[in-house]
């Protein structure tokens, strides 16, 4: 199965770089854009397709590939 | 008095860990390489500066599930003593050892700099060869040093009188100017509740000869020392 991971810094976590590409947006004639938050995207391909894969992708997603400290994280699964 | 000094591919103050170490009598610095698997025998463990894994994904993510990590996680919660600077204190946080998070500086930029900081807490295993409200100078060289953590674990972190440098100015006053990195409420540098596990952004490693700007470094290790040498932090 293929899966997306979107990775997205928490609602109370300071982001920076998303400021500085919010303030180039707004800079490049369109002062219309609110707010930029960047955060990470990652394509997954795995070998097979079942439940208990998705339920340890879950895992990987808290444990490793965000950091629920900081960041939210979905998990999409495609076709 | 020994200190293993982790390595991972990608440390970079590695060396400046074991000279700044070595430098001191009846201290031992020895590297352990990240594969190894065992911590015996140590006295205390030292996690260096630098971009273990190349600091892919998050600085720390991956290094934290490096096979020596299950000894260090095992260890810390046995009572030794644990130092994490720089990369090391990202890679302390990242496995759950110090709580928070550190994330890119407020102003994007790395910062490579010396900072000033006050000793808010001085009975503790790293800093009690320090007098409460006394300043340190130490070298900052990072990119991702702005330390968060929600206010739940910051209200706790300030009952438990777990915060114990913060970046301050030069007459010791704690204002958004000193600040290198924008960390929330000034933090440098924290322990884990038991007080046996200390992360900082500055580099004592970096500090640990007067004629290279400051040897105030050196008091951190030499606390560790005497923490260990009153048998204060559990044995090996």
């Amino acid at each position: 199965m293929k899966v997306n991971v979107i990775v997205k810094p928490k609602e109370a976590v300071l982001d920076p770089q998303g400021n500085a590409v919010r303030d180039a947006m707004r800079h490049l004639g369109m002062p219309e854009v609110k707010s930029v938050r960047i955060g990470k995207f990652m394509e997954i391909d795995v070998e097979g397709d079942d439940v208990d894969l998705e339920k340890k992708l879950h895992g990987l997603c808290r444990d490793l590939l965000s950091n629920p400290v900081i960041e939210d994280y979905e998990l999409r699964k495609k076709s | 008095m020994k200190f293993a000094v982790i390595r991972f591919p990608g440390s970079n103050c590695d060396q400046d860990c074991f000279s700044a170490i070595n430098s001191i009598d009846g201290a031992q610095a020895d590297y352990v390489w990240h594969k190894e698997t065992s911590l015996r025998g140590y006295d205390a463990i030292v996690l260096p500066g630098g971009f273990a894994y190349g600091d892919y994904l998050r600085c720390g993510a991956i290094a934290r599930f490096s096979p020596i990590m299950k000894a260090v996680i095992a260890d810390a919660r046995a009572g030794k003593l644990v130092l994490g600077t720089c990369n090391g204190f990202q890679v302390l946080c990242e496995a759950g050892l110090l709580p928070g998070a550190l994330v890119r500086n407020r102003g994007l930029r790395f910062v490579c700099d010396m900072v000033t900081m006050r000793v808010e807490v001085a009975d503790s295993p790293f800093t009690h060869g320090c007098a409460q409200g006394s300043l340190l100078r130490m070298p900052v060289a990072h990119g991702e040093g702005c330390y968060f953590a929600d206010p739940e674990t910051l209200r706790q972190l300030n009952e438990d009188r777990q915060v114990i440098l913060r970046y301050a100015n030069d007459r010791g006053e704690i204002v958004p100017d000193a600040n290198p990195n924008g960390s929330i409420e000034n933090i440098a540098g924290i322990v884990n509740r038991e007080r046996n596990v200390f992360g900082l952004m500055p580099h004592p490693d970096r500090a640990a000869d007067a004629r290279l700007g400051s040897a105030d470094g050196l008091k951190i290790f030499r606390s560790m020392m005497e923490t260990i040498a009153s048998g204060r932090a559990a044995a090996a």
